[in-house]
This record gives C-alpha cells, sequence and structure tokens, in this order.
C-alpha cells in the first residue's frame, strides 16, 4: 500500500505542467533521455528505473516539467520504448494519458543501416515505411534496405 | 507511363510490363524509327557500365533522340565535388529524360524526387537494376513464347545477386514455380521467399545443378564472386560446383534455354555457347528493344 502511494507520488505529483513518460522498458530510460536532449531542457527532468510495475517485471519512468512533446518527439519515444505512456499533466491535474503509436512512416529520425544508401553519403533526409511494427523493422525508401530493431540509431 | 521515374521494378505493375515487353516486340521487328528526334535523353554513368550505357545509348540513338552525359564520374568534371542533386537540377535543364547509374544504394530513387524529367534507373549500387529485369522477362517470353506457369531455375548466388532478386519478385506475377540452385551460404533471401509464398507459388531449393536440368525451361545463371564469403575455404569448396557444361545438357527439356546477365567468368563454359539452349548474347541484344519500349513509352510517343 505505501509502495503504491509513493509510485503514485512519483509519478504526478511533483510536476505542475509537464509530461510523465511512464512504463519505458528496463534499460531504455537513459536513451530515452539522450534522444530527446532532456539535459538540455533548462526545465526539471525526474528520472527513476528500476520500479516495480504490474505490466513489467521492471519499468522506467521520466518526468518533464513544463514540457508537452511534438509529434516528432513522441515517434522517437515510440520507436526506442514502443511500451511507453505518455501522461499529459497541467494544474498537477492528469488531462490526458496515451499509449505512444508507432507511425507507419519515419521521416529523419533514424539512420540507414546500410552504409551505402544514399542517405549516408550526401545530404538526403531518411525515410523508412515502418513494415513490422511487433519486431520493429523499417525499409528505406531509397536503398529499400530493412534496418531491424537491434540496428536502429536515432538521428 | 508518361513522365513517370521507373527506379525499382515494383514502380510499374504487370500490365505495364506486357505492354512495354509488346512495345519492344515491335522495335524489334523495326529497331529504326525517328520518333525522338525533338528529344535529349541524358545518360549518367556515375560509376561506369560500358555494357549498359551502349545499350541505352544504341537504343536512343535508333530512336533519333539526342545523347548527352557522361560515362564516368572521375572524368566528369560536372560531379567534383558536386552533391548529385545539383548535378540531377543542372542536367534536368537540358535533357527531357536521364538514365543513371550510380554506387549509392537509393540515389536513383532520390534523383527521381528532386529532377523536373523522369529518371530511369539503370543501376543503384547493390539495389536495383530493373531494364535487366525487363530484358529478362522479354527474353524468357521470346524463347518460351509465354511468361505464365514456367519453370525458372537461378543457380549460383542467390542471396547478393540484385538481378535473381528483381527476377523472382517480377516473376511472381506470373505464376512461376522457382527451382533455387546455391551454396548454403548463397541461399535466397527470406524476404524474398516470403514474397514467393505471399503470391501463393511454389519454390524448392537445391544444392546440386544437375537436379534441375531436367524440369527446368529458364536456367538463369549467376556468378559466384569470392569477396561474398566470409571463409576462404568455403569459396574454395563451392567455386566449381555451380558451373554449366555441354554435356550437363542431355535430358534437358527442348525449349529450355540458359539466361545470364553477363559478364560471366566461367560458369558457364565456352562449348555452351553452341547449343541450342544458349541464349545470354541474344538476352542482351534484346536490353536494346526493351529499352527503346521503355524511352518512347516515358516521353509519351507511344
Ligand atoms: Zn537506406
Amino acid at each position: 500500500m505505501e509502495n503504491e502511494n509513493i509510485r503514485k507520488e512519483l509519478v504526478v505529483s511533483a510536476i505542475e505542467n509537464g509530461t510523465v513518460i511512464d512504463h519505458i522498458p528496463a534499460g531504455v530510460v537513459f536513451r530515452v533521455v539522450r534522444i530527446l536532449n532532456l539535459e538540455a531542457t533548462g526545465t526539471q527532468v525526474t528520472v527513476g528505473f528500476n520500479l516495480e510495475s504490474r505490466k513489467y517485471v521492471r519499468k522506467g519512468i521520466i518526468k518533464v516539467s513544463g514540457k508537452f512533446f511534438k509529434r516528432a518527439e513522441i515517434d522517437k519515444i515510440a520507436l526506442i520504448a514502443p511500451t511507453a505512456t505518455l501522461i499529459i499533466i497541467k494544474n498537477y491535474k492528469v488531462i490526458e494519458k496515451r499509449q505512444v503509436v508507432i507511425p507507419e512512416e519515419i521521416h529523419k529520425l533514424v539512420k540507414c543501416v546500410n552504409p551505402n544508401c544514399i542517405t549516408n553519403s550526401q545530404n538526403v533526409d531518411t525515410r523508412f515505411k515502418v513494415i513490422d511494427k511487433d519486431d520493429l523493422r523499417l525499409q528505406c525508401h531509397y536503398c529499400e534496405k530493412i534496418t531491424a530493431k537491434n540496428n536502429i540509431e536515432i538521428i | 507511363m508518361k513522365n513517370r521515374s521507373f527506379v525499382s521494378i515494383t514502380d510499374f505493375t504487370k500490365d505495364e510490363y506486357i505492354r512495354i515487353l509488346n512495345l519492344a516486340e515491335e522495335f524489334e521487328k523495326q529497331p529504326t524509327q525517328k520518333i525522338l528526334e525533338d528529344f535529349v535523353v541524358a545518360t549518367l554513368f556515375f560509376e561506369p557500365s560500358t555494357r549498359t550505357r551502349l545499350s541505352f545509348e544504341s537504343a536512343a540513338s535508333r530512336l533519333g533522340a539526342k545523347v548527352i552525359g557522361f560515362s564516368d564520374a572521375s572524368n566528369s568534371s560536372v560531379v567534383k565535388g558536386e552533391s548529385l542533386k545539383d548535378t540531377i537540377l543542372t542536367v534536368a535543364n537540358y535533357s527531357d529524360l536521364i538514365v543513371m547509374r550510380h554506387p549509392r544504394e537509393g540515389s536513383a530513387r532520390f534523383a527521381s524526387e528532386v529532377s523536373s524529367v523522369p529518371i530511369i534507373n539503370a543501376g543503384d549500387g547493390g539495389n536495383q537494376h530493373p531494364t535487366q529485369c525487363l530484358l529478362d522477362l522479354y527474353s524468357i517470353r521470346k524463347t518460351q513464347g509465354k511468361l505464365d506457369g514456367l519453370n525458372v531455375a537461378f543457380v549460383g548466388d542467390l542471396k547478393y545477386g540484385r538481378t535473381v532478386h528483381s527476377n523472382v519478385m517480377a516473376l511472381c506475377n506470373f505464376n512461376t514455380t522457382f527451382h533455387l540452385v546455391s551454396p548454403t551460404e548463397l541461399k535466397l533471401p527470406s524476404y524474398v521467399k516470403m514474397h514467393i509464398k505471399n503470391s501463393n507459388l511454389e519454390y524448392y531449393q537445391y544444392t546440386e545443378l544437375a537436379d534441375v536440368m531436367k524440369v527446368a525451361d529458364i536456367i538463369y545463371m549467376t556468378r559466384i564472386q569470392k569477396e561474398r564469403f566470409s571463409d576462404p575455404i568455403e569459396y574454395e569448396k563451392v567455386k566449381n560446383a555451380y558451373i554449366l557444361t555441354a554435356n550437363m545438357m542431355e535430358g534437358c527439356k527442348d525449349n529450355m534455354r540458359v539466361l545470364h546477365p553477363l559478364p560471366r567468368v566461367n560458369e558457364i563454359t565456352e562449348d555452351v555457347d553452341s547449343t541450342p539452349q544458349a541464349y545470354y548474347f541474344q538476352q542482351a541484344l534484346n536490353g536494346v528493344y526493351v529499352r527503346q519500349a521503355l524511352l518512347s513509352l516515358i516521353l509519351g510517343v507511344k
């Protein structure tokens, strides 16, 4: 009971306005911090990991004060942490709670795994079609090669 | 097809392939027709490929088009340090259609997105070479009298051979039964096999070339390259296992023909050249007719 209260507190209480990224799979919390460049936001960011969770054995959470993520940023989160939930908080109240969604197409977010791809040698924005959402597989619009989950490198 | 780029074999539908092949047949009957006299075709070969370039230039010239361009980026002032985008934008000012070959995969797709004139991909690295695929379809149809329901064997490097991948994809439109002959480490990639399965077609895998000699209508030979093997001992083991010789033809179907994208090294011995099954030199010539058809359809004169 006490644990549950502490957990709730950690999720919502400290933020007046901002976003909580919850249910981040263990092991990728700092990756999420990095791809969103949260160290540079200038606002208060709290990171927790190895938290007990009913759904996942271990999960991570990131609270970002004064920040509401844009579409491209949410897409990035979805690629790294597909199980994540976004909790939008305004005036200490949860006003929206939603699961991130992997988009059908991904623009300018991911590097193509193929070193011989035109996007890796010229100034060409990357573009992928998501051909498998469960076992994340992206097909390059240009070289047609597959970038798989373990090769995904966020730009 | 007017004004459309042709980058990947999947850019056109089955009906469009047929239309190209039918028109190519007309050009085979009458190769010289001055229907493109008002057009300028640019051939930009950022990496040399004499065979492919000459085939395109011959096709354009027989139709009366003017041909401009370069055959090797290292000799070209246009390309030194210039981005691909800038080269394409510049050349698009001077031409009505651009044929390009480039060592980077995806270069032709990118060019088609920045160019104001249509692009024909004449090879983008290891990715696509769709006109090779069209000329193979033309050769298959010509030698068999049809494309539907054939037994086609692909032999050699099925893993890295881009022509094999495109041909398999294209033939999936034509109720083909596939016979795949390769060393274990050079098997057809699973995504291509998946495409066969999704088309409700059958494929059989072999490691011995002899096993397909009697069943095949078409035997499509490819080269096995040493650099594809991480272990040189593996290469030594298989390098002579996929060589076609004249005496292997015994008992093959009368209609069987041997294709090869050329150049060959040793995978077809020279004694095969004089057998009725050898078709690879004629196959290369068919490339001109297919490219004539493509140029005139994209430029909108047919
Ligand atoms: Zn790529």
